[in-house]
């Protein structure tokens, strides 16, 4: 049996039975990442001893009997935008490189509660800002399944360890598909969950009306079982929404007769790689011969989602990311004249080009003078794509297409343009807007050997609906990783 | 390119977002953000005079809750994270003559 091999649940079953211990699995995973991590980088931090000393701990826990959950024991990742207490939390930013957080993130400490063991954080591009972990200050990650490529991002840290078995989950976080295209280029699965199901406390915010933390695994069964360990209302988190219902593994069932799913037309023209479409559509069929309705429609306003998404996350970010100051917590110019100086320089020489790039552009959108021209406007906008998907659910179940047009370009391909880069994210972004659920799965490799991702999008609370199309697709094919090849 | 950006809206802005731009990081900052915003006009194909600016996709209202400490006391810890601290606070440039 490769161990390295298992999902996160079969796992915790092998543990409990008796059959491997939470060392053994932490051990292995740490062999893995001794082996690989110089090539692939999903890292910023990897915590060895405090993972096995955890490892120890937790298998107590499980031979009294204390834990008996389904994560219990099983090895983790964490993207490094979520609070650790006492774990290096960087956001992949020089101007993080020295920060303990004294708390943890609300969804992480659910799966501490749940008998997980933290390996360590993953990189990710600088405070979430970027489609390829190329903008992180401790340097790029590469695609296990060719190193040449990226493997996306933001979240691409926490996908590329799943998929290079440095793990056997992670958490990542989608502000505009940071969980779902690079698990698409990664060959995983990964859920965005409907806005407010799962806490932002401790979260490092981007777009705070946008940003959800969501699980990345080897498979849907997995992601649903980990989502409805990470989700709970929490007073901590003002928009955090009491959910009637949390039972996602219960729409874990191979049967999706008489589901209506749509695709819009508008998610297959210019710009999406054939060999993508194929892919897609071939899963679309599959669904079909299982017994749901597939129906091609119009999703209107698609092409003015990036620009309403561009001018409301630049904004907030320009809000949220002013904390950073040199005063409490994290880097401080050695060299400045006075305190406003102090906070330039900081500043300055504490973030890279894209977070630049994007603070200028969201003081500018906020700025007086401009502000009804540009943030409004992308407000307005944003209700107008949420009519758009409201009609959508009044007719479908599920909404499928692409998760992004290509595969996970080359390394050096993307940053040179950000507004071409910004453009693949079209599938993913209007999810975001309109707060819905989305969960990309596997459907396929290219010709140059790149997983593609199917996207699946339900109405806001409708994971169920997602989870149970993406798991009678993902029965019709076996999971492979970047080394079955 | 429909917006030139100007060197006093450049000079503004990163006044606004507390950022110091090299000379070169100010030309690219003028050509990125005025590349950016002609793309952002996009959105002027759309009429929304009637709608109303969606901040939040559900309601949002304010949440109260009683004013009781529920975290003890962490400022050891808090402050190990300070880039400069002095007798058990923060320490900052000075900022009154």
């Amino acid at each position: 049996m490769d161990l390295l091999s298992l999902t996160a649940v079969e796992l915790s079953k092998k543990i409990k039975a008796k059959e491997v211990t939470v060392i053994e699995a932490t051990k292995a995973v740490l062999n893995q990442i001794d082996k690989i991590e110089d090539k692939i980088n999903s890292y910023v931090t990897v915590d060895k001893e405090g993972a096995i000393k955890r490892a120890e701990e937790v298998q107590k826990l499980i031979d009294d009997g204390s834990l008996t959950g389904p994560l219990a024991g099983v090895p983790v990742a964490i993207k490094d935008n979520m609070c650790t207490s006492g774990m290096l939390t960087t956001c992949s930013s020089k101007i993080l490189e020295n920060f303990y957080p004294t708390y943890t993130a609300e969804a992480v400490l659910n799966l501490e509660k749940a008998g997980v063991v933290i390996i360590g954080k993953t990189n990710m591009d600088e405070f979430a800002m970027g489609s390829t972990t190329e903008t992180s200050a401790y340097g790029p990650t590469r695609n296990p399944w060719n190193t040449e490529h990226v493997p996306g991002g933001s979240s691409g840290g926490s996908c590329s360890a799943v998929s290079a078995n440095e793990c056997f989950f992670a958490l990542g976080s989608d502000t505009g598909g940071s969980i779902r295209q690079p698990s698409s280029f990664c060959g995983v699965t990964g859920i965005k969950p409907t806005y407010g199901t799962v806490s932002r406390y401790g979260l490092i915010a981007y777009g705070s009306s946008l940003d959800q933390i969501g699980p990345v695994a080897k498979d849907v069964t997995d992601c649903a079982t980990i989502l409805e360990t990470i989700a709970s209302y929490d007073k901590k988190d003002s928009t955090s929404v009491a959910r009637e219902d949390y039972n996602f593994t219960e729409a874990l069932v191979d049967d999706v007769t008489g589901m209506k799913i749509g695709i819009p037309k508008d998610y297959f023209g210019e710009g999406l790689e054939p060999e993508v479409k194929e892919a897609v559509l071939a899963a679309a069929k599959e669904l079909e011969k299982k017994g749901a309705i597939i129906e091609e429609f119009d999703l209107g306003l698609v092409d003015y989602a990036i620009p309403a998404y561009y001018v409301i996350a630049a904004a907030e970010a320009s809000s949220n990311l002013a904390r950073f100051d040199g005063v409490k917590y994290g880097y401080r110019s050695e060299d400045y004249n006075g305190l406003h100086n102090m906070y330039k320089k900081t500043r300055s020489e504490g973030f890279g080009p894209e977070v630049k790039r994007r603070i200028m552009l969201g003081s500018f959108v906020l700025s007086s003078g401009y502000y009804d021209a540009y943030y409004l406007k992308a407000l307005r906008t944003k209700a107008l794509i949420k009519q758009e998907f409201d009609k959508a659910f009044e007719k479908y179940d599920v909404i499928l297409g692409p998760a992004a047009p290509t595969t996970a370009p080359k390394i050096g391909d993307s940053l040179s343009d950000p507004i071409k880069m910004y453009l693949g994210d079209i599938y993913t972004i209007s999810v975001n807007l309109a707060g819905l659920p989305g969960i990309s799965v596997p459907c396929g490799v290219d010709s140059k050997g790149l997983p593609i991702g199917l996207q699946l999008i339900g109405d806001c609370f409708k994971e169920k609906n997602i989870i149970r199309a993406a798991y009678a697709f993902e029965q019709t094919r076996s999971y492979t990783g970047p080394f079955d090849k | 390119m429909a917006n030139i950006i100007s060197d006093e809206t450049i000079e503004y802005v990163g006044i606004l977002a507390k950022l110091e731009l090299s000379e070169e990081e100010k030309e690219q900052a003028k050509k990125d953000m005025g590349s950016m915003l002609d793309y952002i006009d996009k959105l002027n194909e759309l009429d929304t005079s009637a709608v109303e600016p969606m901040s939040h996709v559900f309601p949002v209202h304010n949440i109260f809750r009683e004013d009781v400490v529920v975290n003890g006391d962490d400022r050891e810890n808090i402050l190990k994270n300070a880039p400069e601290q002095k007798d058990g606070s923060f320490e900052v440039p000075k900022t009154v003559e």
